[in-house]
């Protein structure tokens, strides 16, 4: 009899154990929001024990490790086709916005000053404007002194997200750009040098006067870079700035946008910033690891509150718009099942 | 010695009949174990041939033998082909062995004839600790420290100069980048040195005093008898040292992605960002998702690299052979 009730004990105290024990769950994929999901992610052991593993491989590896089930959720800066998706068995949801910033090497042009279009952009890269003293730039910077020096384009030679968003804006605002070069992870570059990483972009744009590069932007403001204007879909013309960064966010259609895939490239907001982009991750809708996949969503709707979003901020990414957030926990109720067909969540 | 042990034995000594054939167990197995070592390098060797022939077949089948002679890399439209990376493979390490054979000549003759004893080990470790510093190290080096120096001091002056001249002009074309193929062959320079030099000193101390003797015996100079004796008497282990430097050459990847500039494009000029089969791998593998027909040819780009390796090792073989026939 007693034997029975200390057993009983010891059986309710494993159960209890049992529920409050610590579930890991493992992510891996793009680097670009690496930062901000391991901020979270310590945070959020803190909070409730449960640690997240993000390993950050790149978005291409984050969608074949999440193909082949091989981690609890995938990242990607680039969108998965829908075809994919639906033969893969996932859902494809954004968590943070970022953008992608101009960042040049002149003497005497400070940052935030020099005005560019997109047009002009992608002339660059396509070779076409060769000297910083063109009709084309000089006519927008009458204030600037532009020295006749050769322009020296720089892009990422690794294949990465941010070459993805980079080129699908030079493909919404050039022509010539699109049927000559076009938009992926890694494209064949007319003109100019490759460096790996953001961090080599920049290196060697400070090493080249009259260089130009792309980066992120959270990577141009925690390194004080010389960063340009860009003109927006509007006509105006914004320097990067997080309200821009807000105001693209909220213009985009995420209603009407499949897998929310939106896209707020050359978004048509007054004083929106025109490269500007979300970061997905991958959830399988057949979790095999069904406390895992409801840690992941916990963690982040944990992300998207209040809390989270002051750390995103911290790290100059830009929040989900509120009603994107509903949207998004509407989706993981309705489409993240059990074998037996019942929500995770 | 000797009194310990027949204490040990207690001053006698056992009678041979007594001992075991031991051997007759132990020595099969280790001849059984050696053979497996030899056949495990070969079976691995075998299989890893195997898998990035395999793995990059589809690539092969899609493109053709044309791979191997399309200068396009465009991840956009998935078209594929190999030349522009086996141009700048080829380019960059040429460079590299043209650069460090001097210097490593004499580096190794200093060495081993000229240096004063007191001056040998430092320079002698100083040259092996250059092998050990890791590439990702050389890598940051070149693009902090030799890209700038090259893009500010090197560069913009013999563009001016030499890059006016009709034809030569063009291998000193081009905007000042600082990186590119010469950057990238220098880097490499540096990194295949110690071990061309390293085998020369061993080369350089084979060669018999005697000889070396009666050559300066007869009046020859310093000079005269490195080129007439010391180089004739280890030339074939000389050929073998330069491949090996080539071969090493062309495989690095870390310092290579670094400095070369990375770009898809074919030129002629030194100063041209270029890339080589092994940058492309590092630069391209992790966007490459399973079953793209981008992976497959990254994987057959691979395998063309185990076969340019195979050719530049079995030709120093077929070298170092005729030498000693």
């Amino acid at each position: 009899m007693k034997l029975t009730t200390a057993l009983g004990a010891i059986a309710v105290a494993t159960l209890m154990a049992g529920s409050a024990q610590a579930v890991d769950f493992n992510g891996a994929g793009a680097s670009f929001p690496a930062p901000v999901y391991q901020s979270w992610g310590a945070k959020y052991k803190e909070k409730t024990g449960n640690a997240l593993n993000y390993q950050s491989i790149g978005s291409g590896g984050g969608q074949n490790q999440i193909i082949n089930r091989t981690v609890d959720f995938g990242a990607s800066d680039a969108v998965m086709p829908s075809e994919k998706l639906a033969s893969a068995k996932l859902l494809q949801f954004p968590t943070v916005i970022g953008s992608v910033v101009a960042t040049v090497n002149l003497e005497g042009v400070e940052t935030k000053k020099l005005k560019l279009t997109g047009a002009i952009l992608a002339d660059i890269y396509l070779g076409k404007i060769t000297k910083w003293d063109d009709a084309a730039i000089t006519k927008l910077n009458p204030d600037i002194k532009l020295p006749s020096q050769a322009v020296v384009p720089v892009y990422r030679s690794d294949s990465s997200g941010t070459t993805a968003i980079f080129t699908g804006y030079l493909n919404e605002v050039s022509a010539d750009w699109k049927s000559k070069v076009g938009s992926a992870t890694s494209v064949q570059w007319p003109v100019g040098a490759g460096a790996k990483g953001n961090e080599g972009v920049t290196g060697t744009v400070k090493n080249t006067k009259g260089g130009i590069g792309y980066v992120e932007y959270i990577y141009a403001s925690a390194n004080n870079l010389v960063v340009t204007q860009l003109q927006n879909k509007a006509g105006k013309f914004v320097a990067p700035e997080v309200a821009g960064f807000q105001a693209a966010a909220a213009s985009a259609d995420w209603k009407g946008a499949k897998d929310f895939a939106a896209s707020m490239i050359n978004a048509p907001a007054e004083n929106a910033w025109p490269i500007v982009s979300p970061t997905y991750v991958l959830l399988p809708k057949d979790p095999k690891n069904i406390e895992a996949s409801r840690e992941t969503m916990k963690f982040f709707l944990w992300a998207y509150t209040k809390e989270g979003a002051e750390i995103a901020e911290k790290l100059h990414y830009i929040p989900l718009p509120a009603d994107v957030v509903k949207q998004v926990e509407e989706a993981f109720k309705a489409e993240i099942k059990t074998p037996d067909g019942k929500p995770v969540l | 010695m000797d009194a310990t042990m027949d204490t040990r034995g207690g001053g006698q000594i056992e009678p041979i009949t007594k001992a075991k054939a031991t051997g007759a167990v132990s020595d099969p197995i280790f001849i059984a174990l050696l053979w497996a070592s030899g056949i495990f390098v070969l079976l691995l060797l075998g299989l890893i041939i195997a898998q990035l022939f395999m793995g990059g077949l589809p690539a092969l089948q899609h493109f053709g033998l044309d791979f191997i002679w399309t200068a396009n890399w465009n991840p956009v439209t998935e078209n594929y082909g190999a030349l522009v990376m086996i141009y700048g493979t080829l380019f960059s390490a040429v460079i590299a062995v043209v650069v460090a054979l001097p210097l490593s000549f004499g580096i190794a003759f200093f060495l081993t004839e000229i240096c004063p004893q007191a001056f040998k080990r430092p320079i002698g470790v100083a040259v092996q600790l250059l092998a050990a510093v890791p590439s990702i190290i050389y890598g940051m080096w070149g693009f902090f420290v030799i890209v700038p120096l090259m893009a500010a001091y090197v560069q913009p002056p013999l563009i001016e100069t030499l890059g006016q001249v009709p034809i030569l002009g063009l291998l000193f074309s081009g905007p000042p980048l600082g990186s590119g193929m010469l950057t990238a062959g220098l880097i490499l320079a540096v990194m295949i040195l110690p071990f061309i030099t390293a085998m020369f000193v061993e080369t350089l101390e084979s060669v018999p005093p005697m000889l070396k003797e009666s050559a300066y015996g007869v009046g020859g100079t310093t000079y005269e008898v490195y080129k007439n004796v010391s180089i004739p008497y280890g030339r074939t282990a000389m050929v073998g040292a330069i491949m090996l430097g080539l071969g090493r050459a062309l495989g690095e990847t870390m310092a290579v992605t670094f400095v070369i500039g990375n770009a898809t494009r074919l030129s002629a000029s030194l100063f041209a960002p270029g890339a080589t089969i092994a940058s492309t791998i590092a630069n391209e593998f992790p966007e490459a998702p399973i079953g793209s027909l981008k992976l497959t040819s990254l994987l057959q780009l691979g395998f063309i690299l185990f076969v340019i390796s195979f050719i530049v090792l079995a030709l120093s073989r077929a070298l170092v052979r005729s030498r000693l026939d």
